[in-house]
Parts: structure tokens; sequence; C-alpha cells
């Protein structure tokens, strides 16, 4: 791969293994496009990587505010990458509240890139530093390398003889400081100019900004003094699997997850559902897919969702509902009628800050209860949950497998982290992906023996009978059904035997799911690390540096959340103690507990923020030192 | 849809199960008919699906042998609504109660009814919750003394037909009970009417709130406190056919049409297509305990529209992403912009 523009000067290259950068600015200026269009390249470079948006939880933030403050963060490198870092190396501020709101999450001696023009006096005073205290004046960035652009100015005179207006001149200065950036990092911007060329179609002068924006914040790096002495970096690419990528965010994954299940069980999607933060973006990327046969319904509300995919998983649809947690409170309801209905339903729980209306754009794990345990009477659901952005691909297609082949509603959790945070993904061949098999029942002539829609196969499942088969025709709904026939009941031995049935039948799922394995360190030891959902890149890389550390740890991450995989006690009893680290106040510690009767160590985290690696790593260090 | 060889009848359209309502419900007059209507039009019992919440009303599914769902209380609509879009050729039909589909699911109402999936909704309304024993529903009549409203309802009723008419309903009709054929053939319009087909009916419930409906069903009183509307026919009523209903502006007023000086030709004449006169018509009704003269209260098809339903308007969209063929799973699966690592 070759620079667009070969430097002129000779410079230091440092190469870095990983590197983790914060785009801030006002949501105004850009940012997540910005972020965007680096991670893009840097992808295509061949590094791995992770990103992670972080909007202002207000639409309209006044501008230069802190609250204003929008920003895209990523780490990339030449080895694995988790998660989207826990401190920067590199601090983009636009602006001065930019600067303020994240500086502290800088490393020492990292690098701060500043828009000057973004230091005003307006700026100071809206960012609470103050009228004429800049801390670009004060000293107190010393301990950084500090970069100061006058961005604005110089975007402007780039562009000067483009003939646009200054307004939309100005709203390239984002692509300037991408240009430094490609500079700094030695990376092409070509990438990025064919973005801009399908981005901006049918508005050639803005396209052509736009890459002129791009190309001179690169000269500017190449040609500027500063920049030079200071040297550049060179992160190399990831002995990433060969293969084609594509780049998902965990909401992307869910969504293509669903809609891959359905074609291959040769089913049709519907996905009911209600707009809800962080979910939203499940229900539109599938509202997009109706050249896969896709069919999206946005209803008056959850309850209507859910209730609608109910309705089309009775017609024989692959039926699916996306929510986060205030929706899945009001699906409560329906989803004890999917239970006794017996109908396969997927219900993707895109987890947030609870309870109430909460930390709508925090991510957090403290649905599990109300997933495993959140219905009226004794209604069992099996619960799987994702680990990473593409693992939302797996952890949908999974839950669709389960529902079908065990004709149950299955909740999948992902979060808030999951959902924005994306990463790339190896494209599976059609082939790799495990079957999905529907049991359909089959027409009935007159003469046959009459369709029993309660009867069962051995693993207690009972067939599919969609309306329009002849023969088939019955009635299903809410009240206790006899045994087989699926009459109205109320005989009390029944209702057991029912009950029993339904339990039995989660449980067996058991069968059909894979052994839970360990995903690093050893078989036996004195700590095991015990995870599940999004904290899986800071347990690995916490538990990796355990183990070069010295220590016995392994970590050994939860998909299936009930049933429990058969072996999961056996791997609870090879180890010491057991921790078990969550964002939320325990919720799996319990479960656990319940069920294996063993005392793990609980470590729960509820501030909105997902772990960082150094935080669990303390903690396993702390641990494994009175063991 | 039709199928002259086996054209079957009421009692195939009769499942195993023994209705469970009280004896003289109205509910039993109101199977029989929806059972007629089913066979009248040539269905097929595999090609039905009857949905409803939960309720006295909302257990009809089980005495239909086709195919049937009984939700959960207030949620028919939906369920309904997602099985036809998933399901478009399927005929579906939605059994609720006025406290089902007006109350608890009164949200899903208004929404359905705006979106116009192509279902045949009939909403027995007996003007109190008889599941449950006696309590008072969104339709009950001021005064009305119940288990809950033991001073008397200070709950002003909802106008089903007004609501479904600003709803954007697009075919809005009321029968009685009491109606027998005429209900069947109201069923059998709103059947082959091609989009949501709300059809109340005054259903009596005569442990709970006997004679709610008395003054419209009654031999004596009948005549002169309904009106049984007909489109292209003037609106008249009366025991003697004697009695006329003229616009005045937007004003209906009674004329007697012994008196010389009025004549059949300035007679209100019903127009199903006219959505004003719907309206005007549906505020037949704001005097809950019809006097003698006036106003008395319409059945039959308020208004009809011909607008596009919504699981056509899906399918369309879904026909036209498809029109180079459907998406294949590997394209699916590759998206729009990808990289290679070799
Ligand atoms: C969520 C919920 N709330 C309350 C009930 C209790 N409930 C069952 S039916 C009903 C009212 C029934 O009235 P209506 O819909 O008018 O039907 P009817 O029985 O009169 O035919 C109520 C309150 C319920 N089943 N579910
Ligand atoms: S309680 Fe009333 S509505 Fe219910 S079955 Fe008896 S008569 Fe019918």
């Amino acid at each position: 791969m070759t620079d667009t523009k070969t430097t002129t000067r000779q410079v230091n290259v440092t190469s870095k293994t990983s590197v983790t950068v914060l785009f801030a600015g006002d949501s105004g200026d850009g940012m997540q496009l910005t972020g965007t269009q680096f991670a893009n390249t840097v992808a295509v470079y061949g590094s791995d990587l992770n990103t992670f948006p972080n909007f202002p939880s207000e639409i309209r933030a006044p501008a230069g505010t802190i609250s204003g403050v929008s920003g895209f963060q990523m780490q990339f490198g030449s080895t694995a990458v988790y998660t989207p870092g826990a401190k920067f190396d590199v601090l983009i501020a636009m602006n001065a509240a930019a600067l303020k709101s994240n500086i502290d999450k800088l490393h020492h001696g990292g690098i701060i890139i500043t828009d000057t023009d973004g230091f005003d006096a307006k700026n100071l005073k809206l960012s609470g530093y103050g009228e004429g205290n800049s801390p670009l004046e004060d000293g107190s960035l010393q301990d950084y390398t500090l970069f100061e652009i006058p961005v604005v100015s110089l975007t402007r005179a780039a562009l000067a003889d483009t003939g646009l207006s200054v307004k939309n001149i100005d709203r390239c200065k984002n692509m300037f400081i991408l240009g430094i950036l490609y500079w700094l990092y030695s990376l092409p911007i070509d990438t990025t100019v064919k973005t801009l060329q399908t981005k901006f179609k049918n508005k050639a002068d803005i396209a052509e900004a736009n890459i002129k924006a791009v190309q001179a914040g690169y000269n500017f790096g190449d040609e500027t003094d500063m920049f030079a002495q200071f040297g550049r970096f060179e992160v190399g690419p990831a002995a990433m699997k060969k293969g084609t990528y594509r780049r998902v965010t965990g909401n992307e994954a869910a969504a293509i997850g669903l809609a891959a299940a359905s074609k291959k069980a040769g089913l049709k999607l519907f996905l009911g559902s209600y707009p809800i933060t962080p979910a939203t973006e499940i229900l539109q990327a599938l509202a997009n897919m109706k050249k896969w046969g896709v069919k999206t319904f946005q209803a008056e509300d959850e309850i209507a969702g859910v209730l609608s995919s109910i309705g089309a998983s009775y017609g024989g649809a692959l039926a699916a509902t996306s929510t986060s947690g205030p929706g899945l409170a009001l699906k409560s309801e329906a989803l004890g009628l999917a239970v006794i209905m017996e109908l396969p339903l997927v219900v993707m729980n895109v987890q947030r800050g609870g309870p109430s209306t909460g930390l709508p754009t925090k991510p957090e794990q403290s649905d599990l209860f109300i997933a495993m345990y959140g219905r009226h009477g004794d209604a069992p659901m099996p619960v799987i949950a994702a680990y990473s952005p593409v693992d939302c691909f797996y952890a949908a297609y999974e839950a669709a497998k389960i529902a079908v082949e065990h004709m149950t509603p299955v909740i999948c959790l992902t979060d808030g982290y999951l959902a924005f945070s994306s990463e790339p993904m190896l494209i599976p061949s059609p082939d790799s992906l495990l079957e999905v098999k529907p049991v359909f029942a089959k027409p009935r002539n007159e003469g046959d023996d009459p369709y029993l829609p309660y009867k069962r196969n051995q693993l207690g499942v009972r067939e599919w009978a969609v309306p329009g088969t002849k023969g088939l025709e019955h009635r299903v709904g809410g009240l206790e059904k006899a045994n087989e026939t699926g009459n109205v009941s109320h005989d009390p031995l029944n209702h057991q035997l029912m009950t029993d049935l339904r339990m039995e039948k989660v449980a067996r799922i058991a069968d059909c799911i894979p052994l839970q394995t360990i995903d690093n360190g050893a078989e036996k030891g004195d700590l095991l690390v015990l995870g599940w959902g999004s904290t899986y890149g800071a347990i690995k890389i916490a538990v990796d540096r355990a183990l070069k550390a010295g220590h016995s740890v392994a970590h050994a991450h939860l998909r299936y959340l009930n049933p429990f995989p058969k072996n999961l006690g056996e791997i609870l009893r090879n180890y010491k103690k057991v921790l078990i680290p969550e964002n939320n106040c325990g919720q799996l510690l319990l479960m656990i507990r319940d069920q294996f009767l063993i005392e793990p160590v609980a470590f729960n985290k509820v501030e909105g923020l997902p772990f960082n690696e150094m935080e669990i790593e303390a903690k396993i260090t702390d641990i494994v030192k009175e063991l | 849809m039709t199928d002259t060889l086996t054209t079957l009848t009421a009692k195939d359209f009769t499942s195993n199960q023994e209705p469970k309502w009280c004896a003289g419900c109205g509910d039993h007059a109101v199977l029989q008919q929806l059972k007629s209507a089913m066979a009248d039009l040539n269905l097929k019992t595999e090609e039905v699906v009857v949905v409803s919440g939960i309720g006295c009303s909302s257990r009809l599914p089980y005495y239909v042998a086709t195919y049937g769902v009984h939700g959960i209380h207030g949620r028919a609509l939906p369920v309904a609504s997602g099985l036809k879009a998933a399901r478009p050729e399927l005929n579906v039909w939605v059994a609720t109660g006025d406290g089902d589909a007006l109350s608890i699911g009164g949200n899903h109402y208004i929404h359905t009814i705006r979106r116009n999936p192509d279902l045949n909704v009939i909403l027995l309304n007996n003007e109190i919750y008889g599941l449950t024993k006696g309590q008072y529903s969104p339709t009950s009549k001021i005064g009305q003394r119940t288990v809950t409203s033991p001073n008397g309802l200070i709950d002003y009723p909802i106008n089903t037909i007004a609501l479904t008419l600003g709803a954007g309903g697009t075919f809005v009709a009321r029968v009685t009970d009491r109606d027998g054929k005429f209900m069947r053939e109201i069923f059998k319009r709103g059947a082959r009417h091609r989009g949501t087909s709300l059809i109340e009916i005054y259903q009596n419930c005569p442990i709970f709130n006997d004679n709610a409906f008395s003054a419209f069903t009654d031999r004596e009183r009948k005549a002169d406190t309904t009106l049984y509307v007909e489109h292209g026919q003037p609106l008249v009523f009366g025991k003697e056919s004697d009695k006329g209903i003229r616009l005045d502006g937007f004003k209906p007023v009674v004329v007697n049409l012994n008196d010389a000086s009025v004549s059949k030709n300035d007679l209100w004449i019903h127009d199903e297509g006219d959505f004003n006169k719907a309206n005007i018509l549906s505020r037949f009704f704001d005097n809950p305990n019809a006097s003698e003269d006036f106003p008395p209260r319409p059945f039959g098809i308020f208004y009809v529209e011909d607008r596009f339903t919504y699981e056509d308007a899906l399918t369309a969209q879904v026909e036209k992403a498809q029109e180079n063929g459907e998406g294949t799973l590997e394209a699916l699966l590759a998206g729009n912009s990808t990289w290679t690592i070799k």
C-alpha cells in the first residue's frame, strides 16, 4: 500500500503494536464520520480494531458545551484488539469542551491535537474553563505532547478557490484533521477519497472540497516542522485470518444474524418492534433488508411489537422483536403467551442502564434477571448472550436456531456497548453456518389420525402447524391446555404435567448446545474469571496479563445462561475461587450460587461504563494474593 | 378462495368444543351467524384464522373449526396484524369485547384501524365486563350502577363508531345480536371489504347487564328508536315508516312524512362513501337513552372507503426490493463494503 503523497522529509517512524485514539468535538463537528473514516482505512490496511462512539445524550445540546461533546473512540493494533481501549494515546479535541471532558482519560504523555479556533473566548466560556483561562496557555497540558493547529483557518485557506460558501468550507474541517492523522499514522488517504466520491456522488463540488481538505491536512503533517520533528508512527497489520471482512456494529450484526438464520431455515423473517435506544438500529437495519424478504412492522408500542411477532410466528414466519429494558418489561405478559403457546420467537434485548429510563445511552448488564425470571407463572425461557460486536451475529443466529428447533421464545442479550461498538467481521461462508431446521406438521386428510397440536418429540418439542395447511386446524392460546389435544383444561394434574413439560423442554436444550470451554488459561487452577456478555474483552486482556505475571488464572465466558452448559458445574469446581465481574449488582453470581451452591467473588460496576482491563487485572491480583 | 365443489356449511365450521357462554348470552347468536357467513363466503376451514383477546366474547375462536389464537387481554389486533402482514393470503377475523378492544386494547385499536390491514373485526359490545363479573366498561352508560360504580358511573362512554371513523376506519358498521340474517350479511360485506372492517355488535349480557340494548331490540320500541341505514336509500324510521331525517345544513332534523309539506325527496339519502355524513350519523348517540323520537340509533354500514391495506403496501415494497431477484445469503453476509486479507 503506497501513500497518495510520499513524504518529502526524512522523519522518524516509530512502530506501535496498538494505539487508542479519541476523536472529540461538538456534535456538529462530524466526529462520528471522521472516526468511521479512520476506522475503515485502518481496517483495509489490515490492523485489528474496535470502535466505540460516545454520543451526547441530548440531541440538541448547545454547541460548545460539555454536554454537546460527541466522541468516537477506537483502538487499532497489529495484535488482536478486544476493546476500544481504556485510555487514549491520542486525543483530537476540536474545541475546549471536548478537551475538558476527555483529558482525564488521556495517557500521561499522550498526544493532543487541538483546533485552536475552538478555543476562542466563547468556547472557553461555554466549556466552563472560563474566558481568558485557556488550557492551551496556562501550562496545565505540559505533561502531554500538544499540537495547536488553527484548523478552521487552514481549511478556509486550502479551500479558498473552491467557490463554496464559508459555511460549507468550515464543514470540511474534520477532513483536514483526518488528513493530519493519516499522515501521523503512515496511512493512505485513498479509502476515504473513494468513500467521499461515492457519498457525494451527486455533489461533485462537495466531494472535491472534502477530498482537498483531507489532502491539505495530510500535506500539513508532512510540511510542518512541529510534526516533522515529532515523527510518524506505524501500526502494522494484525495476523488476521485470511478472508474477506466487513466492519459491523453489534446492532448491525444482530440484524444480519436474524436475517441469515431465516434464509438458512427457509423462513421469512418478521420483526415487530418499537424504537428504543440502544436497540433501534436493529429495526432500522432490518427495514432495509426487504430484498431478503424481511418484513418489519414498527408497532404502536412494545406490546404490539412482540404480539405482532407472535401472530407472525403462528403464521409460520421466523419472528423476532428487538428492544431494551423498558420495552422488555412491557413485553413480559406476551412472552408468557409465547411460552404457553410454544411458538418460536427471538427477543433481542439490548441492555442499557436501568431501572426505568435510567441511562438510555449507557451500557449495563442488569436485565439478566428480567430475562430469566421476569414473567408471571412458571414461564421458562432460554437466555443467551453475545460477547462482542461480531458475536451479536452468531448469538442472534443461534437464538433463532434454538427458537425454531425447540419451539420456544428465546431472549438474546446484548448491550449498548456491543450495540454501538464495531469491529472487523470475517464474512462466513453460508455453508459454514449451522443448519436451522424447523419441523412443520404435515397436512392431514380425512381418515388420518386427528392432529394433536401438543404432541412432542423426544426433546419435548411440538410441531409447528401453520394456517393454510389442510387438516391441522387448531386453536391455541393463553389458557392452560390439555396435554396433546391442546383443548382448554383446568384439570389440576394436567396443569402440573404441562408446567413440568414446559420446564423440561427448556432444560433439555442443554443436550443440544456445546459444552462450556475455557477461553484462556489452564483447566484447573486457583482462580476462574467467569464472565458473560460485553465484559469479554476486558476480562480477556486482564487474564492474559495475569497469566503472563505467573498467576494461576483462567477465563471462561458464558454464551448460554439458561440452560447453562452441562459441564459448567464441573468447570467451576476445578478452581479454588471463581470471580464474576458484571455490570450489575451480581445477577449471574446469584444464578451460579443458586444452581451450583458455590460462593463466587463478586465484582460489580454500574457506572454506565464497561469494565476496563486494569480494574479487572487489579481485582485478580488482589484475590490471587490471598489464595 | 371459492371452491364450488366442496361448499361447506355452518356445521363444518363448528368445532368439537361446547360453547361455555351463559344461556341467553348474545355471543351464541353471533357465533352462529359468523359460521354461516363463513360458509356463505365459501371459505375453507384451513384458510381462516380467528384471533381474539380475553373476555367472554374472546372465547369465540375455540368454537370455530378453523385456525385460532386466543391471545391476551386487549391484544388481539396486534396478533392479527402481525399474522396478516406475514401471511396476507389468510382470511383473518378478530373477536373482541368492549373492554378488550377499547379499554386495555384502546391504543392498538386506534393504530390498527389507521393502518387498515384486511381484518374482519367483530366487536361484541355488552357495555360491561362479562368475564370478570360485572365491572363497568368504557362503553357503559353514565349513571350506570355496577359493582365498581356503586354510586353511578361518572366515566363518560366511548362512541365506538365515532372513534373508528376518527381513527381512519374504512369499513364501519353496527348491528345488534338480534339482527340474525342482517348481521350475517354485514359480516359478508365486511369480509369482502379489503381493509379493516369494524362491526360493532350490541350484545346482550343477561347476567351482568341485561337489557342494556332493549331500547333498540324490544319489538314494541324498536321501530322508533332505531334507524337501519342502507346505501342509496332515504333515512326513514318509525313504526309506520312515517318518520324521516332531513339535513338542515349540518343539522339533522326529524320530519313527519305524513305532513303534506314534506316530500320523501327532501330526505337524507344514505351514502356509504360520504365521510362527513357518516360522522354526523355516528353522533346519533350522544343521548344514550334514546328518547322515543330522537335521535334514533343507526344500524347498518355507516361508512366504506377504498384504501390500500397495510399488508398489500408492505408486500409491494418487498416485491419492489426483489425486482431483480431475492437477495442471496452470500450477499446478505457480505454487505456493501468489504476488504480482503490475503
Ligand atoms: C392484563 C389483564 N388484565 C385484566 C384481565 C382481567 N380481564 C379479563 S376479561 C376482562 C374484561 C372483559 O370485558 P370485555 O372485553 O368487555 O369482554 P366480555 O367478557 O364482556 O365479553 C378483564 C378485565 C386480564 N385477563 N388480563
Ligand atoms: S357473563 Fe354475560 S357476556 Fe359472559 S357469557 Fe355470560 S351472558 Fe355472556
